[in-house]
C-alpha cells in the first residue's frame, strides 16, 4: 500500500488559541482538528465528512498549509521525493505548491471579478514561469474545453456566468498546473441541483482522464457518495469512522455515522418512518466532553464512555472505528434507516 | 395515497403575479401561480435559484422589496374570524395587512441569526408582538414567551428567555424563530429554507418539530426548499416551480411517483442520492437556468428540455392543465391548441 500512499497524514493538531484580558493570556484552546490521521492513494477519492465545526476544513487547509498546524506530520509523496508538508519552510513550500491546487465552495467569491477568465485561468501558469503569451493562451485553450467552458467566453469576466460555468473555472485553474492532489471544499454545497450533477460528473470524468486524486470535503452523504471510494466522519476535531463508501454506508460501526446516515433526508416520499433523532447538539470543541466526544448524545453510551476516550483503531482491512462498543453493536446501515415504512 | 381533503382552503392563491421593475426592464419574478393551502396539510413549494418560490412567499406576506410589487391575481384569505380576504388589493403597510401578519400568516426565515435584532433578549423580542396583537401585560408576555419556548421544545426556558440570539446555536436560533412566529396563534406558517443552514442532524430536528406543531395544532404549513428529500419526507403536496411559474402540482407521492412535467423528471432524476452506488455519474440537464431578465419565450423549460413537443414550445407559454388531482404546464399534457 505504502508506495501508493500520495498523502500520509498522522496525529494532526490545530489548536485555535482562546485569549483573554490586557495581556491576551492563553485561556484555553479551540481544538478544531485534534489529532486526524489518515492517507489517500494516488487515484482515488477520499471524502471528508462531518457537519459545521467537525473542523473537515481546518483539517484540509492544514494539508495544504494554508494554515500552519499545531502538530502532527502530512507526508506529500512526489514521485521519489517525500515531504512534510506540515513542518516544511514557507520558501521550501512555494515551489511544492503547484502539485496540490484548491477548488473552493463559493464560485461567486473565489474568482476575481475584475479578471477575464482566460487571465485567471492563466495566473497560475504565469506565475509558474509561463511567460510566453501564446503559449499561455494555447495551454488556458486546453483546459477551458476540458472543463467543457466555451473558448469563445476567454476575454469575458466571471459576472457574466452562470454558478455551475463558475465552477467549472474554479476547476480550470486549479487543473492548470497538473496537480497530483486536488483538495475540494465542498465544491457543488452552493450550486443548484441541476447544475450540481454536471459538476459532479465532470470531477469524476476529469479523476479517470487525469488520474487526479481528490481530497472531497463535504457534509452532504448523498453526494459523496456518487463521488467517493472512501470515507473518513469526522465529530468535533477526530475521525471517528473510516472505510470503503459501500461498506461505511451498508453497515457504519459508530453510532454517529449511523445517525448521520440515517438523517440524509431520501428524496422518496414516506421514508423518513425509521429516522434516529440526535438529541442536544454539536460539542463544543474549545471544551469537548470527558471521554468520547459523541457519548451526550449517543443512544448507546455506558459509564465507560464518559471516562474514556477512544482511539481509531482498525477492526477490519481498511476499516477503522473510534468507538469503545464498536465490536459488541450492531447498527443499522442505509438500506435498514432507508426502508419504506 | 392520502385523500384530497373536501374542505375549504384556508389560503387561495390564483394567478399570482409579482413583478420587479428595473432600469434593465421588468422581472417577472412570480408570473401566474395558483395554489391552495389547506388546515393541517403541508403544501411544499420547491425550485431552483430563480424560481419565485421566496418572492412567492413575501407577496402573501406583503413584504416584497422594493422595486418588487404584487401586479396581479388574488391572494383570498379566510381569517379565523370566517371573513373572506384579498390581500393582493390591500396596501402593504396598512394597519389591516399588520393583522393578517402574526395572528393569520407568520413567516420563518432561512437566516435565523439575520432575522433577529442582537440588542434585545429573545424574550424581549417574542414579548413584542404578543403585546402588540394579543394585548398581554409585560408579565403575561413573559410567561407567554416562556410556554412558547418550552412548546418548541428549548431546554430550560426560563433562564433561555434572557438570553440574546448570539448565545443560542443554529439549532435553538431557529426554534426560537418558529416560537415568534406561533406567539400569535397563526393558522398558516411559510418556512422559508427552514432548515438550509442548518446541519443534517439538527435539520431533522427542526423537520420533527413541525410535524409535531402541525399534528397539534393543525398548522397549515408553506415549505419552501430547494431540497427534495426535506419535500419527500414533509409535504403533502408540491408545486414544482421554474422561473416564475409552477410546472407542475399535485400530491408528493404521485409525482415523485411519476413526474409528468419533463423538469420534475429531470429534476428528480438529477439528486443525488445516498443510495447510489459509488462513482456513478448522474443523468444531468443541459445548460443552466437562464437569468430571470433572459427569460425564455414560450415555454420557460424549453432551451433546456429534451422532450421538446414541437415550435408550439418556444412561441407559446403552455397553459395549466388539470390531469386528476394534479395540473400540469406541458404541452406534452395537453393544451396545445
Amino acid at each position: 500500500m505504502s508506495e501508493n500512499v500520495i498523502l500520509d497524514v498522522r496525529d494532526l493538531r490545530k489548536w485555535f488559541p482562546i485569549r483573554k484580558g490586557l495581556l491576551r493570556h492563553v485561556v484555553g484552546n479551540v481544538r478544531a482538528v485534534d489529532g486526524v490521521s489518515f492517507s489517500i492513494r494516488r487515484g482515488e477519492t477520499l471524502a471528508l465528512v462531518g457537519e459545521s465545526g467537525c473542523g473537515k476544513t481546518t483539517a484540509a487547509r492544514c494539508i495544504l498549509r494554508a494554515l500552519v498546524p499545531t502538530s502532527g506530520s502530512v507526508q506529500f509523496h512526489m514521485g521519489e521525493r517525500t515531504v512534510d508538508l506540515a513542518t516544511l519552510p514557507r520558501r521550501a513550500l512555494r515551489p511544492l505548491r503547484r502539485h496540490m491546487q484548491m477548488v473552493f465552495q463559493d464560485p461567486y467569491a473565489s474568482l476575481n471579478p475584475r479578471m477575464v477568465v482566460g487571465d485567471i485561468i492563466g495566473e497560475p501558469l504565469l506565475i509558474n514561469g509561463m511567460t510566453d503569451r501564446a503559449e499561455r493562451r494555447r495551454r488556458v485553450g486546453e483546459l477551458m474545453e476540458l472543463v467543457q467552458l466555451p473558448v469563445s467566453t476567454l476575454n469575458r469576466f466571471p459576472h457574466a456566468f452562470s454558478g455551475g460555468q463558475r465552477q467549472r473555472i474554479g476547476i480550470a485553474r486549479a487543473l492548470a498546473l497538473n496537480p497530483g492532489l486536488v483538495v475540494a471544499d465542498e465544491p457543488v454545497s452552493a450550486l443548484d441541483v441541476s447544475v450540481q450533477a454536471q459538476i459532479l460528473n465532470l470531477m469524476l470524468d476529469l479523476q479517470d482522464r487525469l488520474g487526479l486524486t481528490y481530497l472531497f470535503v463535504a457534509h452532504d452523504l448523498s453526494v459523496v457518495k456518487h463521488v467517493s471510494d472512501r470515507v473518513a466522519v469526522m465529530y468535533v476535531g477526530r475521525i471517528v469512522e473510516v472505510g470503503e463508501t459501500e461498506a461505511l454506508y451498508a453497515g457504519p460501526l459508530h453510532p454517529y455515522t449511523e445517525a448521520l446516515l440515517s438523517a440524509a433526508p431520501a428524496p422518496v416520499p414516506g421514508m423518513a418512518s425509521n429516522r434516529i433523532i440526535l438529541e442536544r447538539e454539536i460539542a463544543d470543541p474549545a471544551n469537548p466532553p470527558a471521554g468520547c466526544a459523541f457519548h451526550p448524545r449517543c443512544r448507546h453510551a455506558t459509564a465507560h464512555c464518559r471516562e474514556e476516550r477512544p482511539e481509531l483503531e482498525e477492526v477490519a482491512p481498511g476499516r477503522f472505528v473510534a468507538c469503545l462498543r464498536a465490536r459488541e453493536l450492531s447498527l443499522r446501515g442505509i438500506a435498514e434507516v432507508h426502508a419504506p415504512a | 395515497m392520502r385523500p384530497i381533503p373536501m374542505v375549504e382552503p384556508l389560503l387561495s392563491v390564483r394567478d399570482l403575479r409579482t413583478h420587479f421593475t428595473t432600469q434593465e426592464g421588468t422581472i417577472r419574478a412570480v408570473d401566474g401561480i395558483d395554489f391552495d393551502v389547506f388546515e393541517g396539510r403541508t403544501l411544499g413549494l420547491v425550485g431552483e435559484s430563480g424560481c419565485g418560490k421566496s418572492v412567492t412567499a413575501r407577496s402573501v406576506l406583503g413584504i416584497v422589496e422594493a422595486p418588487g410589487k404584487v401586479v396581479g391575481g388574488q391572494i383570498l384569505l379566510r381569517t379565523q374570524a370566517g371573513t373572506q380576504l384579498d390581500l393582493a388589493t390591500m396596501a402593504p403597510d396598512s394597519a389591516a395587512y399588520r393583522a393578517i401578519r402574526g395572528p393569520e400568516i407568520a413567516l420563518i426565515f432561512q437566516e435565523p441569526m439575520a432575522s433577529f435584532s442582537q440588542y434585545y433578549t429573545i424574550g424581549n423580542q417574542i414579548m413584542e408582538s404578543v403585546k402588540l396583537h394579543m394585548g398581554l401585560g409585560a408579565q403575561a408576555a413573559r410567561a407567554r414567551a416562556i410556554e412558547l419556548l418550552d412548546m418548541v421544545g428549548v431546554p430550560q426556558p426560563s433562564r433561555r428567555v434572557d438570553e440574546y440570539p448570539f448565545e443560542l446555536s443554529g439549532g435553538l436560533r431557529q426554534r426560537v424563530m418558529i416560537a415568534m412566529a406561533l406567539s400569535c396563534d397563526p393558522r398558516i406558517l411559510f418556512a422559508d429554507e427552514p432548515t438550509t443552514a442548518l446541519d443534517v442532524t439538527t435539520q431533522a430536528q427542526i423537520l420533527d418539530l413541525l410535524r409535531d406543531l402541525q399534528a397539534k395544532r393543525g398548522l397549515a404549513i408553506v415549505l419552501i426548499t430547494h431540497d427534495m428529500g426535506v419535500i419527500a419526507e414533509m409535504a403533502h403536496d408540491v408545486s414544482v416551480m421554474y422561473l416564475g411559474r409552477a410546472v407542475e402540482t399535485g400530491p408528493v407521492a404521485e409525482i415523485f411517483d411519476s413526474p409528468h412535467h419533463p423538469y420534475t423528471r429531470a429534476l428528480l432524476r438529477s439528486i443525488p442520492t445516498i443510495m447510489a452506488k459509488p462513482r456513478t455519474r448522474l443523468p444531468t440537464i443541459a445548460g443552466s437556468i437562464p437569468m430571470p431578465s433572459a427569460r425564455p419565450v414560450g415555454c420557460a423549460f424549453s432551451p433546456r428540455c429534451t422532450e421538446v413537443f414541437g415550435e408550439i414550445c418556444n412561441t407559446e407559454q403552455p397553459p395549466a392543465v388539470v390531469d386528476g388531482p394534479r395540473n400540469v404546464r406541458c404541452f406534452l399534457h395537453g393544451g396545445a391548441p
